[in-house]
C-alpha cells in the first residue's frame, strides 16, 4: 500500500480515537506504563552493570590478582614459623619464593609486582590518620592506574637503597597536612620515619566484587620501598587485642601479575593456582583473584537481572494489551453501524480489519511514544529519588554502607537498543490484541450492522 | 439495455425451524435511466428487494443480474466491489459517519475503490463540485451533527455519486424529513434522474411515489402491482 494511503488511514484512525480523547488516553495508560518500565528497568540494569564494570575495569582487565588469605583457625595448628621461645608464630601466605617461582615460570606475563601491607597508625605533629601501609615496587602504581600528583612515585634506586621514602595517598595528604606542603615533610609509622617523596591523585574506590576483594581505598595508602617494608616492620607482626598478644607472619599480602594477552588471562589464573597449590599443599592460604572473570560474572548478574525485570515489564505490557483489546471490543460494538455504512459502500472485509488494527496500532504505538518519552527522563527521575532515599530513608549512619554507596553512585543508563524494541513491542501488542476486536467487527452482517442503533 | 434484472427471485429467513419468506419470487427488470418507487405495505419485502439490488446480500434463489454480472454467484469480496463502483445507497437516517466532515463523508466510497485507491487533486475537485451541486459548498468542515436532516441527506446524495455509480438505491430517503424538505431532496434525484442514472426508491408517501415514473407495488414478499399507477400532476 502506498505511503500516502497509509498516511490517510493513520490520519482518520486518529480522527476516531480523538473523538474520546478520555477513553483513548485512559486505554493508552497500560502500554505507556509497561514501556516506561521496561524502559526504565533496563536503563537501571545497565546503570548497575556498567558501575559494576568500571570497578572491575579499575583491577585491571589483563591483571591476575593472587592474595594472602588467613586460613581458617584449625588449620594454623601445624604451620609454624619463626618460632619464639614459648609460642609460635603462624607463618602463611604468599611467599617470596612464590614470586620468583611465578616471573621465572610463566611466559604468558608481561610484568608483575608484589606488596606487603599492613593497616597502622601514621602521625604527623599531632594529626594522626590509620593508614595502609604499603610496601611496594615501582611498578605498583602503574599496575593500579595510580596517578600521581606531585613528587615521584618509589623508584628502583629506593628499592635498592631501602630508604627511608614514602609516597602518600590523596587523603592521607589532606588529612595530615591542611595547610602545609607534604613533600619534603617526615611522618612517623610506627616507630620509623619516612621522607615523603610523592602524593598520588584521588581515585574513586575500586570493586568490592564476589566479596572475594573489600573495596580498595588507594586514597589512604602510604608507600614505601619492600625493602624498606622488610627490614623496617618484618616479616612478623605483633598486634595488641584486649589485653592479649598475637602475631603472624607473612611475606608477602599481594602478587599481581599482568597478562600480556587479553586470551590468556584465564588460562595463565589456573597455572598460577595450580604451581601455588603445589608449594602451599593443603593451607588454604592464598586465593587467586581474575578480574576478567568477575567482568563475565557481573555480565551474567546483569543478564539475569535484565530477563527477571523483562518479564515484569513484559507482563504490565500484556495487561496494558488486554485493556486496549477490552476498550476495541467495546469500540467495535458501539460502531456497529458505522461499520454497515462502510461495507455498503463497498468496504471489504479486510479494509474493516486494516481500519481498526491501525486504530488499535495507533494507540499503542502512541503509548509506547510516551511511554519511550517517559522512558527517557528516568536519570532525572532516578535523580529524584536519590534526593528522597537520602534525606528520608536512609538513616545517618548506614550512609556510608556498601549498598548505600552502591546506590547513590549508580547512574541509570538508557540502552538505547530497548527503545525501538519497546515501540516495535508496543505496536506488536496492537496487532496482537486488535487482531480479534478487528476481526469481529468484519464478520458482521452489513445488512445487519446497518440496522444497528 | 438492462440496469438490473431480477428473474423469480426468493429471499428466506431461516430462525430456527420458522421460515420467513421475505421475498417469495419476484421478476422485474429495470432499463438504463429508469426510476421507479417501491410502494407496499410494511414488512411487505420492500427493503429486502432493495438489499438484494444494492448487492448488500445474495438472493436465496432465482437470478440477479446487475451489469452482467450474476450477483448471487459473487464472493463477499466481489459484492464489495460492485457496491461500490456500480452502486449508490441513501438511507432514511442518512447513515453519515459522526466524526468525518462533510467533505470526508462524501470521499468515503473512494477509499474502497478496487483499482485507484489513492486520493489526488482530481477526487477531491469532485467532491467539491459534489458538495456544490447538493448546495453544502459552504459547509465542507461541519460534522453531520451540525446539519440538518435535509442537509445529511444531501451530503448521503453526493457520496452516492462520487463513485458515478449505474444505480441509485434510495430507502426512504425523505422519510425523517418534512414536506419542503422532502421536495428539495426529490427535486435533487429527479434531476439526477434527467441527466440519465437509474434511481430505484422505497417510500410510503405517494407525494413521493408520483415523481418517479413508475411505481412497483410488494404484497407479502411479491409484486402485486406495477405500472404508472400514481403520476405526476406537475410534471
Ligand atoms: N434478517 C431478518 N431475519 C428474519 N426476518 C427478516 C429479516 N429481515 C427482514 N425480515 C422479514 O422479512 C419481511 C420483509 O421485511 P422488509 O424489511 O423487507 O419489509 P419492508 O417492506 O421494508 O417494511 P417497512 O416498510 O416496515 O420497512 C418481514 O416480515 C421481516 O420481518
Ligand atoms: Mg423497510
Amino acid at each position: 500500500m502506498p505511503f500516502a494511503n497509509t498516511l490517510r488511514t493513520v490520519r482518520l484512525a486518529l480522527k476516531s480515537l480523538l473523538l474520546h480523547k478520555l477513553r483513548s488516553g485512559l486505554t493508552m495508560l497500560g502500554i505507556v506504563f509497561g514501556v516506561f518500565s521496561v524502559i526504565a528497568m533496563l536503563a537501571i540494569g545497565e546503570g548497575a552493570s556498567a558501575q559494576a564494570q568500571a570497578q572491575v575495569l579499575a583491577l585491571g582487565a589483563t591483571n591476575i590478582i593472587v592474595l594472602t588469605v588467613k586460613p581458617p583457625p584449625d588449620s594454623q595448628q601445624n604451620s609454624s614459623g619463626g618460632g619464639r621461645r614459648g609460642f609460635v608464630v603462624p607463618q602463611y601466605g604468599l611467599l617470596r619464593s612464590d614470586y620468583d617461582l611465578l616471573t621465572s615460570t610463566l611466559p604468558t606475563i608481561s610484568g608483575a609486582v608484589r606488596m606487603r601491607e599492613l593497616v597502622s597508625e601514621v602521625r604527623y605533629l599531632q594529626r594522626t590518620l590509620n593508614c595502609r601501609l604499603v610496601g611496594t615496587t615501582t611498578e605498583y602504581a602503574e599496575m593500579n592506574h595510580l596517578q600521581l600528583l606531585r613528587g615521584r612515585f618509589l623508584s628502583d634506586q629506593d628499592e635498592a637503597d631501602m630508604a627511608n621514602v614514602c609516597v602518600i595517598g590523596a587523603e592521607t595528604a589532606s588529612t595530615l597536612f591542611p595547610l602545609e606542603d607534604p613533600l619534603g615533610q617526615i611522618i612517623q609509622v610506627r616507630t620509623h620515619r619516612y621522607t615523603i617523596i610523592g602524593v598520588m591523585r584521588s581515585r574513586t574506590a575500586s570493586a568490592a566484587i564476589g566479596g572475594s576483594l573489600s573495596g580498595q581505598d588507594f586514597n589512604k595508602d602510604v608507600y614505601i620501598p619492600l625493602s624498606t617494608f622488610r627490614v623496617r616492620v618484618g616479616d612478623i607482626v605483633f598486634t595488641r587485642l584486649s589485653g592479649t598478644f598475637s602475631a603472624e607472619q607473612v611475606e608477602l599480602s599481594q602478587i599481581t601479575l599482568k597478562v600480556r594477552d587479553m586470551k590468556d588471562v584465564v588460562a595463565t589464573s589456573e597455572v598460577v593456582k595450580e604451581s601455588l597449590s603445589r608449594t602451599h599443599g593443603a593451607k588454604s592460604d592464598f586465593d587467586v583473584i581474575v578480574p576478567l572473570e568477575l567482568l563475565r560474572q557481573a555480565d551474567q548478574i546483569r543478564h539475569i537481572f535484565n530477563i527477571v525485570l523483562g518479564s515484569i515489564a513484559a507482563i504490565s505490557l500484556v495487561v496494558g494489551g488486554i485493556g486496549i483489546m477490552n476498550i476495541m471490543l467495546a469500540t467495535v460494538t458501539e460502531r456497529t453501524r458505522e461499520i454497515g455504512i462502510r461495507r455498503a459502500l463497498g468496504a471489504r472485509q479486510r479494509d474493516i480489519i486494516h481500519q481498526f488494527l491501525t486504530e488499535t496500532i495507533v494507540l499503542a504505538g502512541s503509548g509506547g511514544l510516551i511511554g519511550i518519552l517517559l522512558g527517557l527522563s528516568t536519570p532525572l527521575a532516578f535523580q529524584g529519588l536519590k534526593v528522597i532515599v537520602q534525606n528520608f530513608v536512609l538513616e545517618q549512619e548506614s550512609g556510608n554502607s556498601q549498598m548505600s554507596k552502591m546506590f547513590t553512585e549508580m547512574e541509570p543508563r538508557i540502552a538505547w537498543w530497548s527503545l525501538p524494541v519497546a515501540f516495535g513491542i508496543s505496536v506488536g501488542i496492537g496487532v496482537i490484541f486488535g487482531l480479534y476486536p478487528a476481526r469481529s467487527a468484519a464478520k458482521m452482517d452489513p445488512i445487519e450492522a446497518l440496522r444497528h442503533e | 439495455m438492462h440496469a438490473a434484472r431480477l428473474i423469480d427471485l426468493t429471499k428466506f429467513y431461516f430462525l430456527g425451524d420458522n421460515i420467513v419468506r421475505a421475498l417469495r419470487g419476484v421478476s422485474a427488470d429495470f432499463p438504463m435511466g429508469d426510476f421507479v418507487a417501491i410502494m407496499g405495505s410494511s414488512g411487505s419485502g420492500k427493503s429486502t428487494l432493495l438489499n438484494l439490488l444494492g448487492a448488500l446480500d445474495r438472493p436465496t434463489g432465482g437470478q440477479y443480474i446487475l451489469a452482467g454480472y450474476d450477483v448471487g454467484t459473487l464472493n463477499d469480496d466481489d459484492l464489495s466491489e460492485i457496491r461500490n463502483r456500480l452502486i449508490g445507497f441513501i438511507f432514511q437516517s442518512y447513515n453519515l459517519i459522526p466524526q468525518y466532515t462533510v467533505l470526508e463523508n462524501i470521499q468515503v466510497p473512494l477509499h474502497y475503490r478496487s483499482n485507484r485507491r489513492t486520493i489526488g487533486s482530481t477526487e477531491i475537485n469532485r467532491c467539491l463540485d459534489l458538495a456544490e451541486r447538493v448546495g453544502l459548498a459552504e459547509r465542507l468542515d461541519h460534522r453531520p451533527f451540525q446539519l440538518s436532516g435535509g442537509q445529511q441527506q444531501r451530503v448521503a446524495i453526493a457520496r452516492a455519486l462520487v463513485n458515478d455509480p449505474e444505480i441509485i438505491l434510495a430507502d426512504e430517503p425523505t422519510g425523517n424529513l418534512d414536506s419542503v424538505t422532502e421536495k428539495e431532496i426529490m427535486d435533487l434525484l429527479t434531476a439526477l434522474n434527467r441527466e440519465g442514472r437509474t434511481i430505484i426508491l422505497v417510500t410510503h408517501e405517494t407525494s413521493v411515489a408520483r415523481r418517479a415514473r413508475h411505481q412497483i407495488v410488494m404484497k407479502d414478499g411479491l409484486i402485486h402491482s406495477e405500472g404508472m399507477l400514481i403520476t405526476d400532476g406537475e410534471k
